[in-house]
Formats: C-alpha cells, sequence, structure tokens
C-alpha cells in the first residue's frame, strides 16, 4: 500500500474516531446533571430525523418534491407499516418492495 | 465476556447489514474506479469506517484534493457521532474504559440507532453493543471487498430496492423513538430543520444544529407538555 495513502486514512482514521470515543470515555465517570440526561434522551429520535428527512426530501441538496421520488413517496406506506407493526424487519422489506414497485410504476 | 447479549447484539444487526451490503459494494466499485487498490479500498473500510465520508473521501481524491483537505472534510462530515457517543453515556455506565473505548470504534448513525432502540426496552449491555457493532463492520468490510474485485460482475443493487434499506430502517427506527408527544416534537423539528438547513448551506453541518436544536426544544417542551 502507498504509505502515503495509508498516513491518509490513518488521519481520517484519527479524526473520525475521536469523536466517537471521547464522550462515551470521559463523560461515563462523571455524574451528569439532571438537565443534561433529559437532553441526550431526546438526541436519538433528533438525530434519527434529522438524518432521515433529507434523505426523503433533498436530491443533491436541493429540494425534490415530486411523484418520481420513489424514496418519499415510498417512505409514508413505510411509516404505516412501522407504526403499525413496530417491527424493523418487516418494515424493511416492506419499503424494499414498495420502493421496487413505485419504480415500476412512476 | 457474555455470549448470550454478544449473540443478541449481531443478530440484531440483521437490518444494518441489508443497508450496508449495497452501499459498501458501491463504495468498493467507486473506489476502485478511481485508481485505489483492493487493499486500500479494504483498509479504508477498516480504519476509518464511516459511509458517507468514504464515499466523499475517494471523490475528493478523484479531485486531487489535499490530504489535509481530506482529513480536516472527514472530520466535520463524522463530528456528529460525538452528540450519539454522548448519548450513549447513561446506558454504559460502570462499563470499563477500554471497553468502551473499543466499543466507540465501530459507532456509527446506524449502530447507534439500533442500540437506543434496544436499550429502551432491554437491559443495555456493552457486550450487545460489541456484537452489534462487530457485525455491522464485517458487513461493511465484506461488502466493499465484494465490491472492490467482483463488482462490475454484479447488477444494479438499486433494481432490488436494496438502497432503500437503510432509510427504511430509519423510518422504522424513528418510529419506535416516537412514544410520547415530546419525541413526535423533537423528530418533527430535527427532520424539518435537517432538511431546510441541507437545502440552504452547504456541507455537513444540517444534522447536528438540527439535532441540537431538536433535543434543546424537546427539554423546553417538558414545561408545556405534559409527559406521558
Amino acid at each position: 500500500m502507498d504509505p502515503k495513502i495509508l498516513a491518509l486514512f490513518l488521519g481520517m482514521g484519527l479524526v473520525t474516531y475521536l469523536p466517537r470515543m471521547l464522550p462515551l470515555v470521559f463523560l461515563s465517570r462523571r455524574p451528569i446533571p439532571d438537565l443534561v440526561l433529559r437532553w441526550l434522551r431526546y438526541v436519538p429520535p433528533a438525530v434519527l430525523a434529522a438524518l432521515l428527512v433529507p434523505e426523503l426530501l433533498l436530491q443533491g441538496g436541493e429540494w425534490h418534491f415530486s411523484f418520481g421520488n420513489a424514496y418519499l413517496v415510498a417512505a409514508l406506506p413505510t411509516f404505516l407499516v412501522a407504526l403499525w407493526f413496530r417491527h424493523m424487519v418487516l418494515t424493511v422489506a416492506a419499503g424494499m418492495v414498495l420502493v421496487v414497485i413505485l419504480r415500476g410504476l412512476l | 465476556m457474555d455470549k448470550v447479549q454478544l449473540l443478541a447484539g449481531a443478530r440484531s444487526a440483521l437490518p444494518i447489514i441489508m443497508g450496508y451490503l449495497p452501499l459498501g459494494f458501491a463504495y468498493g466499485v467507486l473506489a476502485r474506479s478511481i485508481g485505489l487498490t483492493v487493499l486500500e479500498t479494504v483498509a479504508m473500510s477498516v480504519i476509518v469506517y464511516a459511509g458517507s465520508s468514504q464515499f466523499i473521501a475517494v471523490g475528493l481524491l478523484a479531485a486531487q484534493a489535499s490530504p489535509l483537505t481530506i482529513i480536516f472534510t472527514t472530520f466535520l462530515v463524522n463530528l456528529r457521532h460525538l452528540l450519539m457517543s454522548a448519548s450513549l453515556v447513561p446506558y454504559l455506565r460502570g462499563v470499563s474504559q477500554p471497553l468502551l473505548a473499543l466499543i466507540a470504534y465501530e459507532l456509527t448513525d446506524e449502530s447507534f440507532a439500533v442500540a437506543t432502540t434496544y436499550y429502551q426496552e432491554h437491559q443495555a449491555s456493552p457486550y450487545f453493543q460489541l456484537g452489534l457493532n462487530f457485525t455491522a463492520q464485517v458487513a461493511w468490510v465484506t461488502s466493499s471487498l465484494v465490491g472492490a474485485t467482483v463488482g462490475n460482475l454484479i447488477e444494479e443493487p438499486a433494481r432490488y430496492g436494496l438502497d432503500f434499506a437503510l432509510p427504511a430502517m430509519f423510518v422504522a427506527l424513528l418510529v419506535m423513538q416516537l412514544k410520547n408527544k415530546g419525541a413526535w416534537l423533537v423528530a418533527a423539528v430535527g427532520g424539518g430543520l435537517a432538511a431546510v438547513i441541507g437545502a440552504s448551506v452547504p456541507g455537513n453541518w444540517h444534522i447536528m444544529i438540527a439535532t441540537v436544536v431538536a433535543a434543546t426544544l424537546g427539554v423546553v417542551s417538558e414545561k408545556w407538555i405534559p409527559k406521558s
């Protein structure tokens, strides 16, 4: 392997690892104020929505509202499947089937 | 070492595997196409292990960007894990620091999402987390290798809807988080804000900004939404 490429990967790995590691390793020994704990409890719904919604609504940083947007059109029934069954593998399978059908139709 | 928890974690990685296979595969194909060797392609998946930033790095390498540019961009793209790492702290209290340092190495959006959803209904466990994380990275590294070696022989994964596996998984995980009005509010604001910022501000800041604003709003809203 080209040593320059290896050095690049090690640099990328380091700056990726530090934010993953520092809070977990260094906050776990300290008492956390109740307010912060309550705040942290809202991080999962917030970050999941923040990852998902742009994926559905944007394409290359532009709004993509159309029936041609199979992700967006498939996401709504997938959401209902998830709400109804609360089952992850079933939801993923339903989403994949929906997106294939929609691509055939749209 | 707790084998039962390790295996439970590995099993819970199934939806992540379904999502990672086509993505890792696509990464492998792309990395080879810009001239990385098979070893280099796989090494990035082992050392860095962060999907979107690996795609961006390949793009930047192709554009002859300087190593510092690539490293700094990687840092910005992956900074959001800071919030996820912090939010795992209450679940993994009392776990030894070396074990936490190991768990943190394979912390991704997907493993974080699956783990926190699991911990709402089960006892949190570092071994569950390890089993989950490790299985997910094995899937990522393996699919990178397959993409890098036989990529040109396999048909477009989008034909089978595989590209939608991760978005669909996030839909399911998000729904499982929506347990009270506060969580609905936080998700609506977080998602909406991330899209608005993502459409107007270049770069990868939208996820962190939207998360911080929405989680803060969640805490503030406890004053006027009764907890249910």
